[in-house]
């Protein structure tokens, strides 16, 4: 893979001193305007990659609290076209790796080419598809290949025996899930995460980010310890559902004290 | 494509479009289906339970005043209402039960809209002595409060799911979320021949029941094959049941009758076939009622087991294949044929079923009288009469 194929801006984004913090939110919640701000905020606040929630009316891997960011959205009528409008606005002031969080269904609507060929000329580095098993991969990688967009693949905590098969081919970053069911903030993981980092370490070369349940920094730094990265979801769309005057700032404050958390967890164990 | 990723396909339609998370579950499930389906053992134990707990088989019944009255083909009732709790639903729920035992498992979790799946579920587990959590629609537990004091009865804890709209859609993403984290002890009897691989393929096996009793039922009465066979249609578990031994003969008719609700033009309707598009949704690429951006959109019935958005993926493959036709049957239609095989027949339908039999009430009379036609009566009505009733405008 040549290096400007977009997919390689995610794993560059682990090329650092630090671990890996990756933001996500839901586009469109609560408007256009404020979710561009915020995924410039939590650029500007050293968010390594910024995952877009692209609203799903049956977002099977998602808890209440992203459900409800996917409600608001729709209110503020964001459509797929409006998530590649979102995402050019950003453009023109950063270049912050991206990637999106999107359901199949709404990638086969608009059109699996013009999808991927959208995502690559705004430089999306990667899909997150939740409902996409390596299975039926064969979907979409004919695109994702053409234009060099990563299908980052979700391991669960089930994956067990699938791990290298479900890795096989990742570019971008693979994502590990924490914990069985949805998203959601949790308090505590059961999931023997360091051995599912070492099984799909052992398959593949691109970098393991954690996520599901995540919130606290001190979680954060914890499980660092064991991945290259870490997935924040539900705790930063808690914090733009609040809707507060002062949400870009407690956002970037977040976000700050996240990579906080994971740089000192590196020093530390250096 | 691989030979292996097109397991659970039906042309291009099915598949197992689900998180990764589920897999380990379904794998399990289809290991065990692919097992015991064919072992005689289990068929042997499936079809005692069929006779004498459900009180198959099922009479096939001429319909001779309903045939006078439409005055066309000749008219027969495959009478799944008869079954143990009122509808084909029950013929599903044993062959899956039995399977879970097989696997040692000891509890079963299913989804339901209505409450007919759930209280089939719940009868069969207390029967076989199983723990039984009922996954449902907080909204739907309001309004079916009938079925949910039922389930109770039956020893099943029932879970009001608050997430989405609070419907079918929610209750089954709430019970394959607890599916997969409960693996060890739990098994999911899934109601409708939908969802991913190995659902459709299975639940069609255990209807099939329905026309393997239905073809020799009219070899006998009448010594060759009907010329159409009507069933309703909401993810087509009936009708699939209905429609599979008859599949390879080309010269009978398959005809799902799907709900339009208060019209296909208007936005509250269920008809899937007439209105939906191939999407991805639930586990399965089908066909589905969706937006412009691929969102599904809520689905509207007077009849809550048709209210559904999607459509099993065999049936969207009979359809683009021409082998079975899907006609839409708005409410008004289906409450008419409600009152009609009542008073004709003295036989009351389940409105989901009506919609079948309004379906027949628009083809027939333009038959002929030495044609025959079978019609699935998938349930009896007793469930509906107070809504009925309500939609007649008449006080109960
Ligand atoms: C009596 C009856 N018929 C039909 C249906 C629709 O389901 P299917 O299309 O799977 O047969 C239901 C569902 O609850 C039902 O109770």
């Amino acid at each position: 893979m040549t290096n400007n194929k977009p997919a390689t801006t995610l794993t560059n984004a682990f090329k650092k001193s630090s671990k890996t913090f990756i933001g996500f939110l839901t586009a469109g919640d609560p408007t256009f305007e404020k979710s561009v701000k915020q995924i410039l905020a939590l650029a500007e606040a050293g968010t390594d990659i910024i995952e877009i929630g692209i609203p799903f009316s049956d977002p099977v891997a998602d808890g209440p609290v992203i459900q409800a960011a996917d409600l608001r959205a729709f209110a503020a009528e964001i459509t797929t076209d409006k998530v590649f409008e979102l995402v050019a606005a950003v453009r023109q002031k950063s270049q912050v790796p991206l990637a999106f969080l999107v359901y199949l269904n709404n990638v086969f609507k608009y059109g699996y080419e013009k999808f991927f060929k959208r995502c690559a000329k705004l430089q999306v580095g990667g899909l997150i598809i939740p409902d996409l098993p390596f299975e039926e991969r064969a979907e979409v990688l004919p695109f994702a290949q053409k234009y060099g967009v990563a299908l980052i693949p979700l391991v669960a905590p089930t994956s067990g025996q699938r791990i290298p098969s479900v890795v096989k081919d990742a570019t971008g970053f693979v994502y590990a899930v924490s914990s069985m069911g949805v998203t959601g903030v949790r308090d505590q993981i059961n999931t023997d995460l360091a051995k599912m980092v070492a099984e799909i370490h052992q398959a593949t070369d691109v970098p393991v980010a954690i996520g599901f349940g995540i919130h606290t920094p001190q979680q954060a730094a914890r499980v660092a310890q064991v991945a290259d990265g870490v997935i924040v979801g539900s705790a930063i769309v808690k914090i733009i559902a609040q809707n507060k005057q002062q949400t870009l700032t407690e956002l970037k404050k977040y976000a700050t004290a996240m990579k906080k958390a994971l740089s000192s967890r590196l020093n530390k164990s250096k | 494509m691989t030979e292996q990723t097109k397991t659970g396909f039906f042309g291009e339609f099915g598949g197992q479009f689900v998180p990764d998370q589920v897999k380990e579950a379904l794998n399990q499930v289809a290991a065990a289906y692919n097992q015991f389906k064919d072992d005689p053992q289990f068929q042997q134990e499936l079809a005692y339970y069929l006779k004498d707990y459900s009180g198959r088989p099922t009479p096939l019944y001429f319909a001779e005043s309903l045939t006078k009255y439409l005055k066309g083909a000749k008219i027969y009732l495959k009478r799944e209402d008869l079954n143990h709790l009122g509808a084909h639903k029950l013929n599903n729920v044993l062959g899956q039960i039995l399977l879970a035992k097989r696997m040692g498992k000891n509890k079963v979790i299913a989804e339901t809209g209505a409450g007919q799946h759930g209280v089939a579920t719940a009868a069969a587990a207390a029967k076989f002595g199983m723990e039984c959590e009922i996954f449902m629609g907080a909204e739907d537990v309001e309004r079916q409060k009938l079925n949910v004091f039922r389930m109770n009865l039956l020893g099943a804890k029932v879970h009001a799911v608050h997430t989405g709209n609070g419907t079918l859609k929610n209750a089954v993403d709430a019970a394959f979320s607890y599916f997969s984290q409960h693996l060890a002890d739990t098994y999911y009897v899934l109601g409708s021949a939908v969802g991913p691989y190995p659902y459709p393929m299975m639940v069609k096996d255990f209807q099939s029941v329905i026309s393997r009793e239905a073809k020799k039922q009219i070899l006998k009465k009448e010594g060759r094959l009907p010329d159409a066979v009507i069933a309703c249609v909401g993810g087509g578990s009936n009708a699939i049941g209905a429609f599979a031994e008859f599949i390879s003969d080309p010269q009978v008719r398959l005809i799902g009758a799907e709900a339009a609700g208060k019209g296909v033009d208007t936005p509250e309707n269920a008809a899937t076939m007439t209105n939906g598009k191939i999407g991805i949704s639930d586990g399965m690429r089908s066909y589905v009622l969706q937006d412009d951006q691929g969102n599904i959109l809520p689905a509207y019935s007077i009849s809550a087991g048709l209210d559904y958005p999607g459509v099993g993926p065999e049936h969207s493959y009979l359809k683009d294949a021409k082998r079975a036709e899907y006609y839409p049957i708005t409410d008004q239609e289906a409450v008419a044929a409600f009152v009609l095989l009542s008073k004709t027949e003295g036989i009351i339908p389940a409105l989901e079923s009506s919609h079948a039999v309004a379906q027949a009430v628009k083809i027939v009379p333009k038959m002929d009288p030495k044609q025959i036609v079978i019609i699935n009566i998938s349930g009896r009505g007793d469930k509906d009469v107070s809504q009925v009733a309500r939609y007649l405008g008449r006080k109960i």
